[in-house]
């Protein structure tokens, strides 16, 4: 039977923090890149998306994951929808996944987000083609991969803000 | 069991409720934006919003390829100034051959009673960035409505034609390449006059002639130009040169394969071109030809 991990009591979030990541992410999705580095490049909303309805699941929702879509698919140029619907079905996973995920340790929690990113990227190719675009090949999904692989690191940079100055512990 | 739930764990609606709601409004949108282009004022609204984050994202890139050019050394640069002026010899005989003959084709023209054609200005514009989505063939370049630039207007470089604009923001507009998939360019063969329509394929050099006849006069090296006859691409403007023939006896059709003219993938500035030509109205029909047809119509109905 799985022991709950000893978890610290961290400071609540401030919605002007969840505002500022999601800031971040979006310019670093923004980032004209060539070559390589368009290819491998993950899909920062994606992973913010998921992060926050695993942590804060009732108060960002679906419907925030929805509007940031919206707001994709005009940075992208793709159909207005298309990246909406994607995010929309990462929140629902984040929301239902996350008592369960809370209980994994960061690594573990990688094989839950690599397919996770992996579904979402393929529903993003779906929905492209269901246009009239062609598969872009094989490739096209190394970012969910790095993405996955960038969870870890990004777990433990958006806790720290949010670690406790003093122990409580220690009066 | 009859209890309902105390008002402090109400939650809304489901997830699973949610998202099949959300689910459900995505694809009205998609099908609403792929088939009718509706919710383009929602599109330019956060558009606009997202301007000042889209250049900053562009702005530590911009600068590292300032400080690069700043320390190009000396001797590229004498050597690039020479080029440049030798570039300028050949460039001012070719113009003055070329304002001579604009002389005499205005004289001809006159004398035909022909329409002048519209000079057309141009718009320099810089590529922002590539567009991340692998489906399509697009660039965002930084010049937009505020600079006059509109939907369908052409966009070129110096050796072709590059691409259309496909939508314009306040202050970016979205080109869209003529090697997208779903592009297409009314040409001409400058060797045969032959004129044919060049598909793009999705990749990123070649261009495709569909519905060529077997028997159609076309070869490899041969210059294709904008026909001119859609009203949109000015003429007489190169776009591609073809680069290899299938025939396929399966095949009713000539496969032919095209390399474009334009240099999309090396170059940082573009040109849009403003006012495309003017074409005089479609000439009406004579009354009595049309009454009969129309009626044929609403019986039809």
């Amino acid at each position: 039977m799985a022991v709950p991990r000893p978890q610290q009591i961290l400071l609540p979030v401030k919605p002007a923090y969840i505002a500022f990541t999601i800031t971040v992410a979006l310019l670093l999705n923004l980032l004209p890149l060539a070559g390589v580095a368009r290819w491998i490049r993950p899909d920062f909303i994606a992973l913010l998306v998921l992060y926050w309805s695993v942590q804060q699941p009732h108060r960002f929702g679906m419907t925030l994951a929805w509007v940031l879509g919206l707001v994709m698919d005009v940075a992208y140029g793709t159909l207005f929808g298309q990246h909406a619907l994607t995010y929309s079905v990462i929140a629902f996973a984040g929301f239902v996944l996350h008592r369960r995920l809370r209980m994994f340790g960061l690594v573990a929690q990688f094989w839950h987000v690599l397919p996770l990113m992996l579904v979402a990227q393929a529903l993003l190719a779906v929905l492209a083609m269901a246009k009239g675009g062609l598969f872009p090949g094989w490739e096209y999904f190394l970012g969910s991969v790095f993405g996955a692989l960038l969870w870890v690191p990004m777990c433990v940079l958006l806790r720290l803000p949010r670690v406790p100055k003093s122990d409580p512990d220690q009066v | 069991m009859e209890q309902s739930t105390p008002p402090f764990f109400k939650r809304g609606p489901s997830p699973l409720t949610r998202l099949s709601f959300f689910a459900l409004v995505s694809l009205v949108m998609m099908t609403g934006d792929a088939r009718f282009q509706y919710l383009e004022l929602l599109r330019q609204g956060v558009a606009a919003v997202l301007y000042p984050l889209q250049r900053a994202a562009v702005a530590p890139i911009d600068a590292i390829s300032r400080i690069g050019e700043f320390f190009v050394t000396q001797t590229s640069l004498i050597s690039e100034n020479s080029r440049l002026r030798q570039e300028h010899l050949a460039n001012s005989a070719e113009l003055q051959r070329l304002q001579a003959l604009t002389a005499e084709n205005a004289y001809l023209r006159k004398l035909l009673e022909a329409k002048e054609r519209l000079a057309g200005s141009a718009t320099t514009a810089e590529i922002v960035y590539a567009e991340r989505n692998p489906f399509t063939r697009k660039l965002v370049i930084d010049k937009g409505r505020q600079d006059g630039v509109r939907a369908g207007q052409v966009v070129v470089d110096d050796t072709g034609v590059a691409g259309q604009v496909t939508r314009a923001y306040p202050f970016l507009a979205e080109v869209t390449l003529i090697t997208d998939k779903d592009h297409a360019v009314p040409v001409q063969s400058a060797r045969t006059g032959l004129r044919t329509i060049l598909f793009g394929t999705g990749e990123e050099n070649s261009l495709e002639v569909r519905y060529l006849a077997e028997s159609a006069d076309i070869q490899n090296g041969d210059l294709l130009v904008t026909s001119g006859i859609d009203g949109t691409y000015p003429s007489g403007l190169p776009v591609a040169t073809v680069s290899r023939i299938e025939h396929n006896s399966g095949y009713p059709f000539a496969r032919v394969v095209c390399t474009p003219s334009a240099g999309v993938d090396r170059n940082r500035h573009l040109l849009v071109l403003t006012a495309p030509e003017k074409f005089p109205e479609k000439p009406a029909e004579p009354a009595e030809a049309k009454q009969p047809r129309t009626k044929t119509r609403r019986g039809a109905r």
